[in-house]
């Protein structure tokens, strides 16, 4: 039992989260430990989204407990609990497009520093900073394009500078919302190497569609369907889980 | 070399001004100036955190009415107790009305933060304890004395214009500091991307509730000298339309730099004292002027200094740090 405790990062306990009525997530349960990859999967509306808002604080539970590395973060707010370990990318790009691609890791590995919101000095003094800044963008290839302005990235490059930008802030665990949405075959290729390597250091639970990404990266694997969690576990016996057959695999008639 | 170049001849020209040109115009400098700081301060609020605000006539007219409140009839007011005194109440208002405005966005912030301004313009317009609508008299300008020797008269032009064009350099260093620190680059990063500041790590609330204060007491500061200099506050010191003309400077200005906005205040300030002597219609063509200013240089007055003098110093926002990457990763490889 308690080796289990150490090695889970991230714990959720019974999360619900109702909008008015309407039940996004009505009853979720599921922990990521360190080093491994979490995928979740399940048709659309099933609430995975909003499970990774859940976690990463961007909206706030009904009910429900989250635990990182035994400590309940449950009601602090996002910026705190990116502070505490919390990564977190967005279906929809979420980087400051501005500003140039080293700048907007920059920001991240600062927010991580001892001060980060000091009032004097410049800011590309601090050299634990500039080298934390510098691993990450090596990290995710793109070094060389640490001067284009990020609005100027390609889409491909857009996610991997998210993901660096995840990476500079040390992350205890990474949430991925969609890491391949709307990506060509050989950028996808870049960012499922690029996904793999992160778990080496990281708990990471990522939800995707693509299910050959999926079935390449999960060690992992749990099934939402309305909000609820059908079934969880490693992939070979989840894919053979009758429910999930119907609710998602199988049955397309069905899913919707 | 011209970006150090250009910053050391208005310097010198500052330097020398009051001694060639007649006390008019020492005076409207000094105005000019004073103007330019409260552009500088906004600017804080609207360029470097995108929180456009309309309602910091409301701190400069404030800290206004703090020298106008607290100065004697008979004797001239201490400079080192009424300034702080004046720059802290606007400091305060700003932090109260910041903690209310900035839980609201885009629109809404304008909106609420005019609906506090107007609050505070129409609070000394129809109470009598300041004058009213009225106004009321600054009858002594301050002095600096210490242990009984003067140090500083404001009542001189001269010394009022030095003070000022030293408070000047002063908001230059300060914000210049701000901007180039982390705090001011988490600001503008919550500018660009509130959700990604966030997600980060950045407390956005509090780190926009401090740049809105700062930027208050700046604006405070600015207003203080304005009442000193013209011996007299009315509410619509404090009215939007002195929030919107401080606007309007740093749209001129250019939003993207510190100084721009100054370069914008003098702008304006210049343009209205020239058509003022030529026409009567000078508001109209004014008016037409800043439009044709704004529609033909998107980023201000300033972005005109690079073409004419070559690449200038101080942006915030384009980091180019070529050798910084490339010496940093040199260093985690070796």
């Amino acid at each position: 039992m308690v080796e289990v405790v150490t090695d889970v990062a991230l714990r959720a306990e019974g999360l619900q989260k109702h909008f008015g009525g309407v039940s996004a997530v009505s009853d979720v349960s599921l922990d990521v430990r360190a080093g491994e990859i979490h995928a979740v999967i399940g048709p659309n509306g099933a609430g995975k989204s909003t499970l990774i808002n859940l976690l990463s604080g961007d909206l706030s539970v009904s009910a429900g407990e989250i635990i990182l590395d035994g400590q309940d973060i449950t009601h602090l707010p996002p910026d705190r609990r990116a502070r505490a370990g919390v990564g977190r990318s967005y279906q929809k790009t979420t980087i400051f497009s501005q500003f140039h691609c080293y700048e907007n890791v920059r920001l991240a590995a600062q927010a991580h520093a001892a001060r980060p919101l000091k009032m004097f000095g410049n800011v590309r003094s601090d050299a634990d900073v500039n080298r934390r800044t510098a691993e990450a963008l090596e990290k995710a290839g793109l070094t060389e394009r640490a001067d284009v302005i990020a609005n100027h990235l390609s889409h491909g490059e857009q996610r991997q500078l998210e993901i660096a930008m995840v990476l500079a802030t040390a992350p205890r665990i990474i949430l991925l919302d969609e890491p391949l949405a709307g990506m060509g075959q050989s950028e996808a290729r870049r960012i499922v190497d690029l996904i793999a390597s992160l778990k080496a250091g990281h708990a990471v639970l990522v939800v995707e569609h693509d299910m050959d990404a999926v079935f390449e990266l999960a060690d992992r694997l749990t099934v939402m369907a309305d909000g609820q969690v059908i079934a969880s576990g490693l992939p070979q016996e989840v894919r053979m889980h009758p429910a999930v057959r119907t609710a998602y695999l199988g049955d397309h008639g069905d899913a919707a | 070399m011209a970006s150090r170049l250009v910053p050391a001849l208005l310097l010198a020209a500052a330097l020398a001004l009051p001694f060639v040109a007649p006390t008019y115009y020492v005076q409207f400098a000094s105005k000019a100036m004073i103007m330019g700081i409260l552009a500088m301060a906004l600017n804080l609020a609207v360029g470097q955190g995108g929180l456009v605000s309309l309602c910091h006539a409301a701190f400069f007219g404030l800290a206004g009415y703090v020298l106008a409140l607290v100065a004697g009839r008979y004797d001239p007011p201490s400079l080192l107790t009424t300034l702080p005194l004046a720059v802290a109440a606007s400091a305060f208002a700003a932090l109260v009305i910041g903690a209310l405005a900035l839980r609201t966005r885009g629109v809404y912030f304008i909106m609420v933060t005019l609906a506090f301004g107007e609050m505070m313009f129409y609070f000394f317009h129809d109470t009598q304890f300041a004058g009213g609508s009225d106004g009321a008299f600054v009858y002594f300008k301050p002095v600096l004395d210490i242990a009984g020797v003067q140090l500083l008269d404001l009542d001189k032009p001269l010394v009022f214009y030095f003070v000022v064009l030293a408070l000047l350099i002063g908001t230059i260093a300060l914000l210049t500091m701000l901007v180039r620190s982390p705090f001011g680059h988490a600001l503008s990063a919550a500018r660009d991307n509130e959700r990604r500041a966030l997600s980060l790590g950045f407390p956005v609330f509090r780190v926009r509730l401090i740049a809105f204060t700062i930027s208050g007491a700046l604006a405070g500061l600015a207003g203080y000298f304005a009442a000193a200099q013209f011996g007299f506050v009315a509410p619509q010191m404090l009215g939007w339309h002195v929030s919107a003309t401080a606007l309007v400077m740093v749209l001129i200005g250019g939003l993207r730099s510190v100084t721009g906005p100054l370069v914008g205040a003098l702008v304006l300030i210049g343009l209205e004292e020239v058509l003022k002597a030529t026409t009567e219609y000078w508001k109209l063509a004014e008016g037409l002027i800043v439009i044709a200013i704004v529609l033909a240089l998107p980023n201000g007055v300033r972005q005109l200094m690079p073409l004419v003098f070559g690449s200038s110093g101080d942006d915030a926002a384009a980091p180019a740090k070529d050798k910084v990457v490339k010496s940093a990763a040199g260093a985690s490889h070796g």
